[in-house]
């Protein structure tokens, strides 16, 4: 598929007539045509598919598999009178804001000013050790999690050990598992960004305000963090995005349970979708999960825009 | 977390104070680091453990048994078939990304932008949710237990942020480098082959780690799309381990976590060793 020979590119271009101009342009979009043609394919018109399958009874098995009927609004006036759905937008709501706009984020930024111009061997130890948190495979962490907090797991050993009472907490707190979960394997993602933000914030500056004076605090609130302010809004976009779709580390931990606790929008399309077989239905949710990661994307586009 | 930054010192100027604030933010850092290393502890103690449980207790003695056991021929299997989907995957991807963004880089202002713009909306899209439509699309197609087709949608799912990430690397190639190639007579094509790829090969390694970790990590996809276990990657038969509640596969299942880890551990590692992370980032994430 490469071989689609690249067009010359040249200055000359803008000059010429407007039909060798348009005839250039379309042989440049060449190169662009099979990647295109593979989103479309796979992206585009499953998107497509399920706006109109959000509009059917299509089910996975029996007769409405074969031949779904057209309900109209069916699905999603079904959703607005659905607890069920309303309680996992919530806890999606929850969720996202907790492990990712509270957690990785504060997490990270705290992580990344605390290693600021601290020893070399001490950001690498500590360096490592999260990002082997973001790096382990989503599963594993769920494994990982689900073992710690198990009845008999880490956390209430050690709990146990300075005298403290365990709990059973993938029962007893089960969204504030997978939350603490999250925010364990994102918040590298975070402090390698606020790192990387930082290391642009001039020293001189910061050194300046502190002779004059500023504390600590004041520097950081006055100086660091509006200098920051592009990497904190498109860190928290994309951090935000990622969380929306979590799937794999809350089926692992507590399959959405227990009970409904834990069912987060995701949760609750796959369960609608593929448990109980209501294609239609686990379409018109999946919609929703797209439109409300749509919104998001529409802000993270107007905040990049410049850059493009 | 927040309160040891704040409670740095008022006044940072003088010696003590600033010795003080430096041990405080070690002692922090040094806390943050346990906590995030000891729920691992769980996942290597047992996999060496002979009767691993749910608890962690250091076993009485190391046995490397449950690897051992580990490696049977169909997980074997399995993880060349993880190998074959991310490998293809991630392939394919610079395969099609490359001179997807050629384009994007170099003529930006008459048509790329919007294409762009699009591309940066997709990368925002939850894939999670992309997946119950592909379902009935691989029905309606008779694709389920493809492995071939699950790596096109693989592709994907992972091309838009590809795409990106390889114009943004390309921007950094001097387009007078090319000219030079096409007054000699060289081709687009071969400009880009011969000039720009390999000056951008640290950007094309990022891009193919991204790629390649992000289906090795993939577990919902394959769940979802392949149903035959001959054709399942280790994401999904390990999951089946843990299914055995209550069984005594633990230790296996902390051995097979580890091995199944270990290559996205390993390539992420010489990634960031050769290239840094700031420049692994520098691509991901700009402003």
């Amino acid at each position: 598929m490469v071989a689609v020979g690249l067009p010359e590119p040249t200055r000359a271009a803008a000059r010429r007539p407007r039909n060798v101009r348009g005839r250039r342009a379309a042989g440049r979009i060449l190169p662009l045509v099979p990647a295109l043609a593979l989103l479309a394919l796979f992206f585009l018109g499953p998107i497509l598919w399920c706006v109109y399958a959000s509009f059917t009874d299509v089910a996975l098995t029996g007769a409405t598999a074969s031949t779904p009927h057209l309900v109209g609004l069916r699905n999603y006036r079904q959703m607005l009178h659905d607890p069920q759905f309303r309680q996992s937008l919530w806890l999606t709501v929850v969720f996202v804001l907790g492990s990712a706009v509270i957690g990785q984020n504060v997490g990270g930024m705290v992580l990344a000013l605390l290693m600021k111009s601290r020893r070399r061997i001490a950001r690498a130890v500590v360096g490592a050790i999260v990002v082997g948190a973001w790096v382990t495979p989503e599963l594993v962490a769920g494994f990982v999690w689900y073992a710690f907090l198990s009845d008999d797991g880490t956390l209430n050993a050690i709990l146990h050990a300075v005298g403290l009472h365990g709990k059973s907490w993938l029962y007893a707190t089960p969204l504030l598992a997978v939350t603490l979960a999250n925010i364990w394997r994102g918040t590298a993602f975070s402090m390698l960004v606020y790192s990387a933000a930082l290391s642009n914030v001039p020293d001189d500056l910061l050194e300046a305000a502190a002779v004059d004076g500023a504390s600590a605090f004041a520097r950081l609130r006055h100086i660091t963090l509006p200098l920051m302010r592009r990497a904190v809004m498109t860190n928290l976009m994309t951090i935000t995005l990622q969380t929306l779709a979590v799937f794999t580390l809350i089926f692992v931990m507590t399959g959405g349970g227990p009970g409904t606790k834990t069912q987060t929008l995701p949760v609750y399309m796959y369960q609608s979708a593929f448990k109980f077989y209501q294609l239609g239905y686990g379409a018109a949710l999946a919609i929703v999960l797209l439109a409300v990661g749509g919104v998001f994307s529409v802000v993270y586009l107007r905040m990049m825009r410049e850059d493009v | 977390m927040t309160t040891a930054t704040r409670s740095a010192p008022r006044l940072s100027t003088t010696a003590p104070r600033r010795r003080s604030a430096a041990a405080a933010a070690y002692l922090v850092l040094g806390l943050i680091a346990l906590a995030f290393l000891v729920p691992f502890a769980w996942l290597f103690l047992s996999s060496v453990s002979e009767h691993a449980t749910l608890d962690t207790s250091v076993p009485d003695h190391l046995t490397l048994r449950n690897f051992a056991d580990v490696l049977t021929g169909d997980n074997l299997h399995a993880l060349v078939n993880s190998l074959v989907l991310s490998l293809g995957s991630a392939v394919l991807t610079l395969v099609l990304a490359a001179p997807a963004a050629y384009p994007l880089s170099r003529y930006t202002r008459r048509f790329g932008r919007p294409i762009l713009l699009i591309l940066l909306f997709a990368t925002g899209l939850p894939i999670t949710a992309i997946l119950v439509p592909v379902y009935g699309l691989f029905v309606q197609l008779d694709l389920l237990d493809s492995i071939p087709a699950t790596i096109l949608f693989l592709t994907a799912t992972g091309l838009p942020m590809a795409i990106w990430l390889m114009k943004n690397f390309m921007d950094e190639v001097p387009i007078s480098l090319e000219e030079a190639a096409w007054v000699d007579g060289a081709s687009g094509l071969r400009a880009l082959l011969r000039i720009v790829l390999p000056l951008m090969l640290p950007g094309t390694a990022v891009v193919f780690t991204f790629t390649f970790a992000l289906t090795w990590g993939n577990f919902f996809v394959p769940f979802i799309l392949l149903v035959d276990p001959a054709k399942q990657p280790a994401s999904v038969v390990i999951f089946q381990y843990f299914g055995l509640h209550g069984t005594a596969s633990y230790g296996l299942l902390a051995a097979f976590s580890i091995l199944y880890s270990m290559p996205v551990v390993v390539l992420y590692t010489v990634v960031q060793r050769v290239l840094g992370n700031a420049f692994a980032l520098s691509g991901a994430v700009k402003g």
